[in-house]
């Protein structure tokens, strides 16, 4: 299953928690990299060395301390550009895939969105790219509309055209975290650009899994977070096109984002800056810029390719447990889906399930996933749900079907 | 934690006593814990200040429906006023078994909306009283 010999050994090693036990003395099986990704010792090392070593604010000071944190917070921006295909200028630094969709739903969808505009999610959304729309469509009196799911969480895409009809723009998640479902972007973008919409997609669970393009995938903006993919939490990244960006107006306001301030009238820097008020989270984003560097080292195409054999292994492994009740949600097709799998045990409850597997040092989420929508739309009141990341093996997957045969022996299954 | 799933609260779980709903509801509340989803609704029939009768439903982890189950046997010929005191010992009594901090809430839900049926509004979370 693994391309290169050794390489898996080699990446475990990276990641000092992995080496940790638990309370219990149990080897820590940590399968819920879609919540939170573990984090590599170079990682971890960049926030030490910024603190230790150039501590200093950004963009202002004239001092050797200052421009060399200067230098790294900007070169921190420039790795994650490569990283999506993007120009320097078109990465805005924000918190969390949370703001930057926030972002845009204030700043652009403010300016662009009328009533009787048409907004197109889907019904894998996660809260953070539901909300903040339907907030929108309450200041605006645009319409919410969504493109469904079958009951497998495949994506339906025969009605695409008429849903596109007088829609603004389209909002959809790269990756399900709930399902692991793969939209086809490919498909989805340039319909929505000939229906005259404008795209975003919410790459919380795409960038961290797949090679991501976004000037081959043509997406006019694409949100993440640097805490799901190796980085810190509390520094995200907000791609837009330079041209959507430099039409924008400011979200949040202050210093660092200004070009000329008088007492009564402001202009304002141009894009990434106008839209990074305030001292900026320095040393998260380098430390995010080693992240991706890290990420890219390994490189994508093997995560993408070591997850899809992962998840394949996991799929036949659960299927195991089919006849005694275990039920397995979302496309059963490796290839569709990105190293996510929801199940049930017979009517053990997800959270007694969950904890039944901590005792066994097994980290999964049990929940309704920030997806309550999709929970009610298929009649889930909450889901188990494992995922995977580069550290990740099939002795993880083992380990996770002991501790469901543990569960099962507890609830005399 | 795996010590809590014994069989007498699987036997709640599977088997909940006086689960439904009755037909005098005097006093009555519902909850959710926001973090899980688990709901729990508590139905109660007084005659002078006592409990005579008591339901509840929901849905969620054997630990909120085992832990409700079980309340519900303790609070039947209680007075109100005492079901309006009753502590997070009561439960953990009941269960009999030491509960996860991550799972506390589950274990109070149904002693929240007990307590908030008793004295007619939302009661706080007993855990943090």
């Amino acid at each position: 299953m693994i391309a290169v010999d050794g390489k898996i050994e080699q990446i475990i090693a990276d990641f000092p928690i992995l080496a940790r036990p638990t309370s219990r003395g149990k080897r820590l099986v940590y399968l819920d990299s879609a919540a939170t990704s573990q984090k590599p010792r170079a990682v971890i090392q960049a926030l030490v060395d910024y603190y230790e070593q150039y501590n200093a604010n950004i963009h202002r000071g004239v001092y050797e301390l200052a421009a060399r944190a200067t230098a790294e917070f900007e070169q921190a921006r420039v790795k994650l550009a490569r990283f999506i295909g993007a120009e320097t200028n078109e990465i805005v630094w924000v918190r969390n895939t949370t703001e930057a969709v926030n972002l845009v739903a204030y700043s652009w969808g403010n300016a662009n969105v009328r009533a009787g505009d048409a907004i197109l999610l889907t019904e894998l959304e996660h809260h953070s790219d539901l909300v903040p729309w339907q907030l929108l469509a309450q200041r605006t009196g645009a319409e919410l509309r969504f493109i469904p799911v079958d009951e497998r969480g495949r994506y339906v895409l025969d009605d695409l055209d008429a849903l596109l009809d007088g829609c603004k723009l389209v909002a959809c998640a790269h990756v399900s975290n709930t399902l692991g479902t793969i939209l086809p972007l490919d498909v989805v973008i340039p319909r929505a650009h000939a229906a005259g919409a404008v795209v975003l997609v919410d790459g919380a669970q795409g960038a961290p899994h797949l090679a991501v393009n976004v000037k081959a995938l043509d997406a006019d903006f694409y949100t993440f977070s640097g805490h799901k993919m190796l980085g810190p939490t509390g520094i995200g990244v907000l791609y837009g096109k330079h041209e959507l960006l430099a039409g924008m107006p400011p979200f949040f306001s202050g210093g660092d984002m200004i070009r000329k301030v008088g007492y009564a009238q402001t202009t304002f820097a141009d894009p990434p800056r106008r839209f990074e008020a305030g001292t900026s989270n320095i040393a998260d984003a380098i430390a995010y810029g080693v992240a991706v560097e890290y990420l890219q080292g390994v490189g994508m195409e093997w995560v993408r390719e070591h997850e899809r054999a992962l998840t394949a292994y996991a799929l036949q492994r659960l299927a195991e447990f089919e006849p005694r009740g275990l039920a397995i949600y979302g496309p059963r097709d490796p290839a569709a889906i990105s190293g996510v799998i929801s199940f049930n045990l017979a009517d053990v409850h997800a959270h007694d399930l969950a904890s039944i597997l901590d005792t066994e040092g097994i980290c999964v989420r049990a929940g309704h996933h920030c997806t309550m929508p999709l929970m009610e739309k298929m009649g889930w009141s909450a889901t188990a749900r494992a995922s995977f990341y580069i550290y990740n093996t099939e002795a993880d997957v083992d380990a996770l079907c002991a501790g469901i045969e543990k569960a099962a022996r507890l609830f005399g299954i | 934690m795996d010590d809590f799933y014994r069989d007498y609260i699987l036997d709640h779980y599977r088997h909940p006593r006086n689960f439904g709903h009755l037909e005098r509801i005097d006093a009555q509340a519902e909850d959710l814990n926001p973090l899980c989803g688990d709901q729990i609704r508590m139905e109660l029939e007084l005659d002078d200040g006592v409990v005579k009768d008591v339901r509840f439903s929901g849905k969620g982890c054997a630990i909120s429906q085992a832990s409700a189950s079980m309340l519900t046997e303790r609070v039947k010929g209680m007075k109100l006023d005492d079901v309006a005191k009753l502590s997070k010992d009561a439960v953990l009594e009941d269960v009999g078994i030491g509960i996860s901090p991550t799972r506390m809430k589950c274990a109070m839900l149904g002693l929240r909306v007990l307590k908030s049926a008793a004295i007619g509004e939302l009661a706080g979370w007993p855990d943090e009283e």
